[in-house]
This record gives C-alpha cells, sequence and structure tokens, in this order.
C-alpha cells in the first residue's frame, strides 16, 4: 500500500497537490478486484483513500458494481485480489474473530433496509447497542431520541410488515446510525422516502459527518449529492472506479 | 451450562415458536427407545452376569450306581470329603424329593408323589460350589476325588449347559447398547439438521447480526439455546413415556420368580444409568448444536 510520495495530480475540484498519506486514511482500497465465483471481475482495479470525516457520494449505473463495492466496505465481502485496509488494517489478514469489532465502528443502510421482521421498529433500532452489550437502562433514551427524530415515536412497537417502505427505510437508518459509527455506509438510503424526507435523512448524515462520522452514499439521486458542501464524487462505470483527478486514490489533506 | 443464559431482549432476535417443528417430537420418540433399549440391556446384563455368577463355580456329581444303598453311601461320603477340600467352598446331597418335585413338574405329577416317578432308579446328586480360582485345576482334582469315591458318576459343570444361555443373554444386551449407541448417534443427527435448517431458515438474521458486529459466539448461544430447549421438552417427554412402560413392566415382573426370568432387574445402578441417560443427552445436544452452529457460522464472512 502506497504511504507517502507525490504524484503529478491532474486539475480538477481537488487543488491541493499534496497525495494524503495512506497511514490516516480510514478506508484505502489498492487494485482490488472481485469476482463472484468463475465469471470476470465485477469490480476491477479499485483504488481510493476515504479521508476520516469526509463525505462521499458513489454513483454509477445500475449494475456498475456499487453494491458489491459497498459490502466489502462493511465487511459482508473480502476482495478477491488487491489489499483493503479498513481503520488501518489490512482486511485480508484479517483473522476472522476480529471482524465482529470492526463491525461495530461501521453503520449500514441496505438497500432492501434487512430488518428483522419479528421485531418491532424500537428493537430493530436498539439492535446494534444490545450487541454491543449496551444495558438495557442506557437504551431507552438514546432509541426514544432516534424514535423521536425519524418520526415513529408512535409506531415505536410496530412490526416492519406493518410499516410503510418509507417508513421502513427511517428504522433501517436509525439502526445504522444510532451507534455512532465512524464509517456510515448507505446503499440508496432515499429511495423510497418522500423528498422532505430525503432531506432529513440527508441533514442527519451531514450532521453526523460534521461530528467526525465518515459517510459513503451510494444514490442515483443527483439532486442529493448537490445538497451537500464538500462532498466528494466516486463514480463506478462497468466495474472500475472513475477517478480523472486522481483525488480519490491521493485525496489532499483536509485543513 | 447446558442450556446458556441469553439476556431476554436478544431472545427475542429468534421468532418466539417451541414445539412447533418436529424434532421435540423426533427427540421424544429416539429418548424413549432409547431408554427402553439401555433398561433391556441393564436387564439383560445384570440377568448375564447373575447367571455367570451363579454357574461359574458350580458341579453337580451324578452318580448312578445300581445298588440304592450303595449310591446313598457314595454321595454321603462324597459331599463330606469334597466339603473338606481346599478348593471346594460348599457341597451338600440333592434330596431325592426335590428330584421327585422337579422331575414331577415334566412327567405330570405335581407334587411328584406319582407312584410311577418314585419307582424310578432316579441317581444320586451332589451339587459342589467351587471357591474362585485355577477351575480346571480343580475340576481335575474333583475328578479324581469322584473316581475314588464313587466310581462311574459323572461330573456335569453347570458351565456346560448354562454358559451358552448365558452368552445369548450377554450377546443380547450387546446388541441392546448398540442400539442405544444407534440412536443416541441418531439423536445427534437430528440435532444437526435441525440446527443447520434453523440457520438456513434465519439466515437473514444472522446475516445482519453479523454485519452489525454480533460475534459467532452470540449468535451460536441463541440457537444453541433454543434447541436446547426443544431438545429438553422432547427428552423430558420421551423419558416420561419410557419411565411409564418400565414401571408397568417392573409391576408385572415383579411376579416372575422362577427361572432365569427372576434374574432380570434393573437394580440401583441401572436406575442411577437410566436416569442419567436424558441429562447426558441434553448436554450431549447442546453441544452437538454449539459445534455444529459455530462449525458453519465460520463458512459465513
Amino acid at each position: 500500500m502506497r504511504t507517502g510520495g507525490t504524484r503529478p495530480r491532474a486539475a480538477g475540484v481537488m487543488t491541493d497537490a499534496r497525495p494524503a498519506r495512506a497511514g490516516g486514511a480510514m478506508v484505502e482500497f489498492d487494485n482490488v478486484g472481485l469476482r463472484y465465483g468463475p465469471d470476470g471481475e465485477v469490480l476491477r482495479d479499485i483504488s481510493f483513500n476515504l479521508q476520516p470525516g469526509s463525505f462521499y457520494f458513489l454513483t454509477g449505473a445500475s449494475g456498475a458494481g456499487k453494491t458489491s463495492l459497498l459490502r466489502m466496505l462493511y465487511l459482508a465481502q473480502r476482495p478477491s485480489r488487491g489489499i483493503v485496509r479498513l481503520f488501518g488494517e489490512d482486511l485480508g489478514a484479517m483473522p476472522r474473530h476480529r471482524l465482529p469489532g470492526f463491525r461495530r465502528r461501521i453503520g449500514v443502510v441496505f438497500q432492501d433496509f434487512r430488518l428483522i421482521p419479528h421485531l418491532s421498529a424500537r428493537d430493530n433500532i436498539a439492535l446494534p447497542l444490545r450487541i454491543a452489550g449496551v444495558g438495557e437502562e442506557d437504551l431507552a433514551g438514546p432509541v426514544g431520541e432516534m424514535l423521536s427524530w425519524i418520526g415513529l415515536d408512535e409506531r415505536a412497537g410496530a412490526r416492519p410488515a406493518t410499516l410503510s417502505g418509507g417508513e421502513q427505510q427511517r428504522v433501517a437508518i436509525a439502526r445504522a446510525v444510532i451507534a455512532r459509527p465512524q464509517l456510515l455506509v448507505a446503499d440508496e438510503p432515499t429511495g423510497n422516502v418522500d423528498p422532505d424526507m430525503a432531506m432529513r435523512l440527508l441533514g442527519l448524515f451531514e450532521a453526523l459527518n460534521r461530528l467526525g462520522t465518515t459517510v459513503i452514499v451510494a444514490t442515483h439521486d443527483i439532486h442529493l449529492i448537490s445538497r451537500i458542501d464538500n462532498a466528494q464524487m466516486m463514480r463506478l462505470e462497468k466495474g472500475r472506479l472513475s477517478d480523472p483527478t486522481g483525488a480519490l486514490r491521493y485525496p489532499p489533506n483536509r485543513a | 451450562m447446558i442450556i446458556p443464559r441469553v439476556p431476554v431482549q436478544h431472545r427475542r432476535l429468534l421468532p418466539d415458536r417451541r414445539l412447533s417443528g418436529p424434532t421435540p417430537w423426533v427427540i421424544a420418540i429416539l429418548m424413549m427407545l432409547t431408554l427402553l433399549a439401555a433398561a433391556a440391556g441393564i436387564g439383560l446384563a445384570r440377568s448375564a452376569n447373575a447367571i455367570g455368577d451363579a454357574i461359574a463355580g458350580r458341579v453337580t456329581v451324578q452318580i448312578v450306581t445300581a445298588n440304592p444303598v450303595t449310591r446313598a453311601r457314595q454321595a454321603a461320603t462324597l459331599r463330606r470329603e469334597a466339603a473338606a477340600q481346599p478348593y471346594v467352598h460348599s457341597a451338600r446331597n440333592v434330596e431325592q424329593s426335590e428330584l421327585l418335585a422337579t422331575l414331577g413338574q415334566w412327567l405330570g405329577s405335581a407334587d411328584g408323589d406319582d407312584p410311577v416317578l418314585k419307582s424310578l432308579p432316579l441317581p444320586a446328586l451332589v451339587d459342589i460350589d467351587l471357591v474362585g480360582g485355577d477351575r480346571a485345576g480343580q475340576l481335575a482334582r474333583l475328578d479324581a476325588l469322584v473316581d475314588r469315591v464313587a466310581p462311574g458318576a459323572r461330573v456335569i459343570p453347570h458351565a456346560e449347559w448354562l454358559g451358552p444361555v448365558a452368552r445369548l443373554i450377554r450377546s443380547l444386551a450387546w446388541v441392546a447398547g448398540g442400539l442405544v449407541l444407534l440412536m443416541i448417534l441418531a439423536s445427534g443427527a437430528v440435532v444437526i439438521m435441525t440446527a443447520r435448517a434453523a440457520l438456513g431458515t434465519h439466515y437473514a438474521t444472522i446475516e445482519m447480526l453479523h454485519l452489525i458486529g454480533a460475534t459467532d459466539r452470540q449468535i451460536a448461544r441463541l440457537f444453541q439455546r433454543r434447541i436446547a430447549i426443544d431438545t429438553a421438552y422432547g427428552i423430558a417427554l420421551g423419558t416420561a413415556v419410557a419411565a411409564a412402560i418400565l414401571l408397568l413392566i417392573g409391576w408385572q415382573w415383579s411376579d416372575v420368580t422362577a427361572g432365569l426370568a427372576a434374574t432380570a432387574s434393573l437394580g440401583p445402578g441401572g436406575w442411577a444409568l437410566l436416569l442419567a441417560l436424558p441429562l447426558l443427552a441434553i448436554a450431549l445436544a447442546a453441544l452437538t448444536a454449539r459445534q455444529t452452529l459455530l462449525a458453519a457460522l465460520k463458512k459465513i464472512l
């Protein structure tokens, strides 16, 4: 993994010519490839660094590999080749028993919500804290606040099947952020909510980002992208990451 | 801990559908058969041992001298001289009345007082119990004694004719033990299939739990607890039915006092083993479930 040095930079949105020190990156992908079975790679030669406290949008056509890339980010998938470093540690060399500790530092909003169907909205939201061993007496406050924030405190006891798609999406987002993750990965998080709720959710992501959470959001919504100042955009095209300025691989140091 | 402790809130991660699947019922049937086979095996083994102990050192000397007075004298002398030998534990003359009563059961005279029966030239019998030790040497010395005291008398070691029966009973006990082993293996296989089926059914939940940071051990404990409880229900049910059957058989058996059947019983050790089997089965099921779950979970990233 590259840890320093300089590299000629193309003109673009990132004007700081100094490449980031890889050791400071929260996520580092170095020539990563991913294949499922004997077919060709769905992701090829992916290299980028995600800096702590940054906000990223991941775009690309359907089938470009966004979800596969996110799966590697939230440790659901190991790369077929290349190096993935997370929080400074090589995922390929990481023993399996250490993965849960890393996963607790990552919040995930799934495209298909993945709420546990026999649990209430309250219990779904509380799940990461319970798994982390937070006592019941310490759960009520944060879970209640989160339910209020997503406007579902009246439906706290409802099961996912009785919630609308948008409500399920909000519960999924609340579950992803309640443990204050260091890295938030969201796959089309606003796909099932109305524009107002989309903006509120984006506001939550932005607030978390201001508190230091690195956020990466996969979306098709171009309007969403324009709402966040200083957000960087990653674009996947046919399994390759488009990085014309080199800013993704060699991001500037933040002021 | 056979049934792991899991916080109440965590238990809700699995839907609460107990005794809904076939597992408890299959385990109940297997447990009942296991206990019945084990009881049969223990009873047969004890019976075989009892027969073995009884026949191992017993010898009957059959004196067939034609003259009844000489025959009686030879029998008395043999009993007296045999009892004085260091390798003999005890010796006794079998009374004529005992012989008549035994023959009467076969020849149709209830009390052995049939005149025809009484007219039969019955041999004189001397039962001799040898002490433990070099059985072949003891028999050789006894043969010599018998040849001297009552020439022409036959020495009949009981092991010669009851031995095959004891071996057959012991073989049946081993068969019962084998059945117990097979049914324990079958129960283990049921638990493994149940654990794998549970993982398949709840795969989405498990994947979700993994992705939010649950450890394999946390997930395994959830399923281990559920499977152990379901299995315990089945084992309790199977044990109750088996206990009822065994008590019924025991009640009927209590009237049997004659012959080989009277030697069959479970004894305190047997009952203790039967009581321990269900607890061992629950522990085995929980351990099997745990190992199966952990092995399966390791295959998921």
